[in-house]
């Protein structure tokens, strides 16, 4: 007999049964929609046991290593204790170290958990205000190189939680915080490959990290970053990433910018476009969009279009709720 | 004396004839279509005319669809019924979709086998297996 655990439930699995069916069959909402292991919305994770490698088919390879897998082609023959992607690790508390303006809207936070927490930059941690507030953060910092876990937290007009970062939060207070997840991460073992990373605003967050990540794993092939805003006033870390320039030859920085005003040194026009002029063709590159949800969406095509392929291809839309 | 054709013949007397490789396995299997997705979702979208059937759609799910079709059409293990075909497609039949876009799908297709390599016997089968799918994609 196979026993499915999710949360603090148990349930038999019947032959032949999936996860999805599983836990659908009492009562546990899993999303879905093909039910034939190709649309991945039924994306799920485990905890404690290995799921099949045919409920991980299709899957990247850092989503397989991270133990994610398909529910609904998940026939397990062993015990498995499951959760869905955004609960997979139940919070831990994190104490606020720094609090720091990288720009008149962007905030540098900086945490320090109270238990080591294993994360590769690029990830997101879910930052929780109270039991309906929770807001996902990538992260910036590198554990080998930074000492506390790094978010860029933009104040959004009506931000619940970004407000209350802005305003209340204060450096020595506990807050929570559960994760870390996702996928949009350096990963090592191409250091020929070269990489093209494209942000807006505090989407910088995770392009910080993944380039500080893949320059310190010494990666050789080149690294183009360009980072967007409208005016000068929206971007930020400019001179480190100048700094960052001077010191790898290898590594590219196109601060670019939207607006009329466009002062020597800086790129004009739209950030994805920029990129996409500068680098037209993209066959065998790995491509990080990291920002605004449209820009996202457009990019991923046009990259795809111009011959980066689909599997190469990381995309972190920061999608806004408004509540 | 052996060579390997009389090995090849001594292991079939002794276990019997080994089944000849369905086109699916020929052609590479899942790794084949894998190789084959990116590609000829790529030519698709680059074809005027018919990308705009592919327009403003989630990416994702189009390059999943695009998979199922390409394993489908590979011979490999699916679960399309004529029925499916149909369903699947009737908005884009509405839309105006016709022979002369399901040509063009073809000889992407095709195109995309010739590009990796693959012998046209196979291309031949694997636009066979396509072609029998014209008159439920048509809505016929």
């Amino acid at each position: 007999m196979t026993t499915l655990r999710y949360q603090q439930q148990s349930f038999e699995l019947k032959a032949g049964q999936s996860v999805l069916d599983c836990l659908a069959g009492h009562g546990v909402p899993v999303p879905h929609s093909c039910r034939a292991g190709v649309c991945q919305t039924c994306l799920m994770r485990a905890t404690a046991g290995n799921p099949p490698a045919a409920s991980q088919a299709g899957l990247k390879d850092s989503l397989k290593l991270a133990n994610y897998f398909l529910a609904c082609v998940c026939e397990p023959k062993t015990d498995l204790t499951v959760a869905l992607p955004d609960d997979a690790q139940s919070s831990i508390h994190a104490i606020v170290r720094k609090l720091e303006l990288l720009n008149h809207d962007i905030m540098r936070v900086e945490l320090e958990t109270s238990l080591p927490l294993y994360y590769r930059a690029g990830q997101f941690i879910n930052l929780v205000h109270d039991s309906i507030h929770v807001r996902s953060y990538s992260i910036a910092s590198v554990p080998r190189l930074d000492k506390h876990i790094q978010l860029h937290v933009r104040r959004l007009p009506q931000g619940r939680v970004s407000g209350w970062i802005h305003e209340e939060l204060q450096i020595g207070q506990n807050i929570e915080i559960r994760g870390p997840a996702g996928d949009c991460i350096y990963v090592p073992g191409k250091s020929e490959q070269a990489l093209l990373l494209i942000g807006t605003g505090s989407g910088l967050a995770p392009l910080y990290g993944i380039l500080r990540d893949a320059l310190d794993r010494g990666h050789s092939g080149p690294i183009r970053l360009f980072h967007g805003s409208r005016d000068l006033h929206g971007l930020y870390l400019i001179d480190e990433l100048r700094e960052l320039e001077r010191r790898f030859p290898n590594f590219a920085y196109y601060p670019c910018l939207s607006g009329a005003n466009v002062p020597p040194g800086y790129t004009s026009g739209r950030v994805h476009e920029a990129a996409l002029r500068e680098t037209p063709a993209l066959k065998g590159w790995r491509v990080f969009l990291c920002g605004h949800p449209d820009m996202v969406k457009i990019t991923r095509k046009k990259a795809f279009l111009a011959g980066a392929s689909m599997q190469d291809i990381q995309a972190d839309a920061f999608n806004v709720s408004h509540a | 004396m052996t060579d390997k054709p009389s090995l090849a013949a001594w292991y079939d007397e002794k276990y019997g004839k080994k089944p000849a490789p369905s086109l699916f396995e020929q052609l590479g299997g899942e790794a084949a279509v894998n190789a084959a997705v990116d590609i000829f979702y790529r030519k698709v979208l680059n074809d005027e005319r018919i990308n705009r059937f592919f327009e403003d759609v989630d990416m994702d799910k189009q390059a999943a669809k695009q998979k199922a079709f390409l394993t489908m059409a590979f011979g490999g293990p699916h679960h399309y019924t004529g029925l499916d075909m149909r369903r699947g497609h009737a908005r884009l039949v509405e839309q105006g979709l016709d022979d002369s876009h399901f040509d063009a799908v073809v000889e992407n297709l095709a195109a995309t086998l010739t590009e990796l390599g693959v012998p046209a016997g196979l291309i031949g089968q694997v636009a066979a297996i396509a072609e029998s799918t014209r008159n439920d994609v048509l809505g016929r």
